[in-house]
């Protein structure tokens, strides 16, 4: 074990060289580091959001609300279809909000016309026949499926442009488990305005009010929206009539900018050319009537339309603060979500508690180096002296590694680094005391050192083995801080390995040939 | 001179003849750990409870503790905590969840800022975790600690043999079930991170016991014929420094972590000391002893094992010297 090849001796130095390589950016300032050309490792350490401050959000697409907007477009188009081919039924709707089901005022006459129905509206449905001409028309569960995970996808690419447009630095968004987002938002401390414009669904319609109708009983084809503004008791201020037909819809719009009319934030946005034309024939059919603009179930206004709007451009104005126009303006431009999201859950830490971490992590660090450095020199005088450098070599390969693999340092991962020192030196207390041992049994000096490195090998994988389970389990289940922690716990039992075995040993063998020694210094 | 050297060259504690008193103690506090955690309840955070966590900086020096409660109370938000934290102008807030889902918890955090939002200086952290996360979170949790208990058992079971294993993941358990006790006892937060620190704990703890469980193979091939006792204590005797030195470098980095680590993470460093100091107990007291409980003999670890040599030669890829 004290003859050391010359392949192991280019390894060990590669290896320390790399991890200096990749730890030094750490030391540069962060412009500095990012000058630096590409052939050099240029990466510094990524803090994780507790430690740089920022917010983390969780978001859960509401797939209910896709199902129920999937069934709902189903009793419509049955409704249509039943009308069209004059087919009786009765009680046609959802049941249980999982299938739409109808009773057939003639089961046996109407059975095959339903099928052929059913039939035209593709694979994905499905239909079955019940006693007394019950009938329950679905889809298929890997229509359902696919069209959530569609849903979810989308809602991924909204939140995405939403996200960008309002100009955060670094963000991330990543899809989690089946029906989540996880949004990762560096150096936001108030994340109250991006909760509210990830929050709105903002689907955007242009449609008909109708005029002279009562609220109360309002006519087929319509239903009765509550205005945007609200008043001193909460309560909407008016309720509008307004058709189910939508004239166009906030697909059809291109742009959308805040600007300002007669001193008034307002959202000033542009149709498409299908967008354009639509609206355009619905003006020009509707002059002096009101049309509304909805915006997620709510009337933001109603304008009187006074003339054909033929240009295809137009302005939405509803007392808005600066600040509503711009976002309103923003989510017209990102588009509408599918689905509703609802925030499961939040993480926000300040600037202040995260610098207050940094501090405290690394003055942790460094008086657990320092103690440990003096305790191991103490204890074993030299040879503590050459684990001490193996410790600094191990420390700096962590670092790199870290900067290396772009790993995020969470706070509970500085504590990973801090035991790992700790037990780092567990590999040479193995092996010095197995020498110890060895030179008891009166083996001479040399053999004492070489069995205890052997000996001490197969225990120092078998335990380390065991924690590295641990902490690639960890990994795997934990999430955000924990996996910080079971990254520097995993990458910390590695380099104290090879730090360890290679470095010691090559710093031990080279003081034996040189100095040649009548005796152990432990 | 280097201390080590002081050091009894072969301390003589008769370990095994003491097993009865040493596995009694560890069963009696495990008993008491499960009656503990049964009585007292684990002091479950945020993370797994669901609910809001806030810790304010105030603008005031000392944060005015009995105006902010009113204030909250006002809010009519139910069972709020609110405590200082570390400095005296930081303050914690811990709101119950509300009724009404996700929704609701959104609605509170935002009237909580309106409302102290004049006294507040920084907003240092802000956590809200949903029922439905949180549930989720426990459950990952319970998942993540059995499967890294198996995955050691399994290893252990495959470089050892079964009684070594059993041993092993008595003592793993051994160890986990006092730190919940630990945690019930003292009403520390129990949170992600604690979790966290149980699983390094067992990492820790396997790590001891792998050690000395090598040491007791060694020996029982070496000394064939000698009675178990003996052959115990010779292997606990012989990596005992060693037991001692690597749990004391552990401690020493971990308290400078306690001391030094800040009010973040102080409920994870004092599960881990309490952990290291447990599973190293447990190691020597528990986890070796049980082998002789198990049966083990130097005809256990006979049949056509590789002897060390060829496993470090199979190891570092190299043969011999």
């Amino acid at each position: 074990m004290l003859q050391i090849p010359i392949w192991q001796r280019v390894l060990i130095f590669v290896v320390l060289l790399a991890g200096l390589a990749f730890a030094a950016p750490n030391l540069l300032s962060e412009q500095r580091a990012r000058s630096l050309p590409d052939w050099l490792p240029n990466q510094q350490i990524n803090l994780g959001l507790d430690l740089q401050g920022g917010s983390y959000l969780l978001l859960e697409v509401q797939t209910d609300a896709v199902i129920q907007d999937q069934l709902n477009n189903l009793v419509e188009t049955l409704r249509e279809n039943l009308r069209s081919e004059r087919i009786g039924y009765r009680n046609l709707g959802i049941s249980d909000g999982e299938a739409v089901t109808f009773t057939l005022t003639n089961p046996q006459a109407s059975r095959e016309q339903v099928e052929s129905i059913v039939q035209e509206l593709g694979q994905d449905v499905t239909v079955e026949f019940g006693d007394g001409g019950q009938v329950t028309v679905d889809y298929t569960e890997a229509a359902t499926s696919e069209r959530v995970r569609n849903a979810v996808t989308q809602s991924i690419e909204i939140v995405r442009r939403r996200i960008n447009e309002t100009g955060v630095r670094e963000p991330t968004i990543q899809r989690q488990g089946d029906h989540r987002i996880v949004v990762q938002l560096p150096g936001i401390n108030n994340p109250e305005r991006m909760k509210d414009i990830l929050g709105r669904t903002a689907r955007l319609t242009f449609r008909m009010v109708e005029q002279g109708t009562n609220p109360a009983n309002p006519p087929p084809g319509t239903e009765v929206l509550p205005d945007d503004d609200t008043g001193p008791n909460g309560q909407p201020v008016r309720r509008y009539v307004v058709e189910k037909r939508i004239m166009v819809s906030g697909e059809n719009l291109t742009d959308a900018q805040p600007t300002f009319q007669q001193g008034q934030p307002v959202v000033s946005f542009s149709f498409d050319t299908v967008g354009a034309k639509r609206f355009a024939e619905a003006t020009q059919e509707n002059v002096g009537r009101p049309f509304a603009i909805v915006l997620d179930g709510k009337v933001i206004s109603a304008p009187v339309i006074r003339e054909p709007i033929l240009g295809g451009q137009g302005v939405i104005s509803g007392d808005f603060t600066v600040q509503q126009a711009n976002d309103l303006a923003l989510l017209l431009r990102a588009g509408a979500l599918p689905a509703p999201l609802t925030i499961v859950e939040e993480r926000t830490v300040g600037p202040g508690l995260g610098a207050d971490s940094i501090r405290a992590g690394a003055m942790a660090s460094v008086f657990a180096l320092i103690a440990v450095i003096a305790f191991m020199a103490v204890i074993y005088g030299l040879f503590g002296v050459l684990a001490n450098v193996a410790l600094l070599g191990n420390l700096i390969l962590i670092v790199g590694a870290l900067s290396g693999l772009q790993a995020t340092l969470t706070l509970p991962g500085i504590a990973g680094i801090v035991l790992t020192l700790g037990m780092a030196v567990d590999a040479n207390v193995l092996v010095f005391e197995r020498i110890r041992e060895e030179e008891r049994n009166f083996k001479g000096m040399i053999a004492a050192v070489d069995a205890g490195y052997r000996r001490a090998l197969v225990t120092i994988f078998d335990a380390n083995i065991t924690t590295l389970i641990a902490a690639l389990i960890l990994y795997y289940f934990g999430s955000g801080p924990i996996k910080g922690f079971a990254v520097t716990l995993a990458i910390g039992l590695v380099t104290s390995m090879f730090t360890a075995i290679m470095v010691t040993r090559l710093m031990v063998a080279t003081w034996l040939r040189s100095r040649r020694p009548q005796t152990l210094p432990i | 001179m280097a201390l080590v050297k002081r050091f009894p060259i072969e301390p003589r504690f008769d370990f095994a003849g003491k097993r009865r008193i040493t596995l009694g103690v560890s069963t009696v506090l495990m008993v008491l750990s499960i009656i503990a955690v049964g009585v007292l309840g684990l002091n479950l955070g945020v993370d797994f409870r669901g609910g809001i966590v806030m810790e304010i900086q105030t603008k005031a020096e000392t944060a005015d503790v009995q105006a902010i409660r009113s204030e909250m109370n006002d809010l009519g938000l139910g069972d709020v905590t609110i405590q200082r934290f570390g400095e005296p102008n930081v303050v914690r807030l811990q709101v119950q969840e509300q009724e009404g889902g996700a929704q609701a918890q959104q609605a509170a955090i935002e009237r909580i800022r309106n409302a102290l939002d004049a006294r507040v200086a920084q907003w240092r952290r802000v956590e809200f975790v949903g029922p439905a996360v949180g549930e989720e979170l426990k459950q990952a949790g319970m998942m993540a600690t059995g499967l890294a208990l198996l995955a050691m058992a399994l290893y252990i079971w495959f470089r050892f043999e079964w009684q070594f294993a059993a041993a092993g993941l008595s003592a793993l358990v051994h160890d986990l079930v006092l730190t919940l006790g630990f945690f019930a006892v003292t009403q520390l937060e129990f949170n992600l991170g604690t979790v966290a620190a149980v699983l390094t704990i067992a990492g820790y703890s396997i790590n001891d016991t792998v050690v000395i469980f090598d040491r007791v193979r060694e020996i029982l091939r070496k000394y064939k014929r000698k009675a178990m006792p003996e052959l115990i204590n010779l292997s606990l005797n012989s990596t005992l420094t060693r037991t001692l030195l690597t749990s004391g470098t552990t401690l020493i980095a971990l308290f400078a972590l306690a001391i030094f680590g800040g009010t973040v993470i102080r409920s994870f460093t004092w599960a881990l000391i309490f952990g290291v100091a447990v599973g190293t107990y447990s190691s020597v007291g528990f986890g070796t002893p049980l082998l002789m409980l198990f049966g083990v003999k130097p005809s256990t670890v006979t049949v056509t094992q590789e002897t060390d040599k060829e496993a470090a030669a199979r190891v570092s890829g190299q043969g011999g010297n």
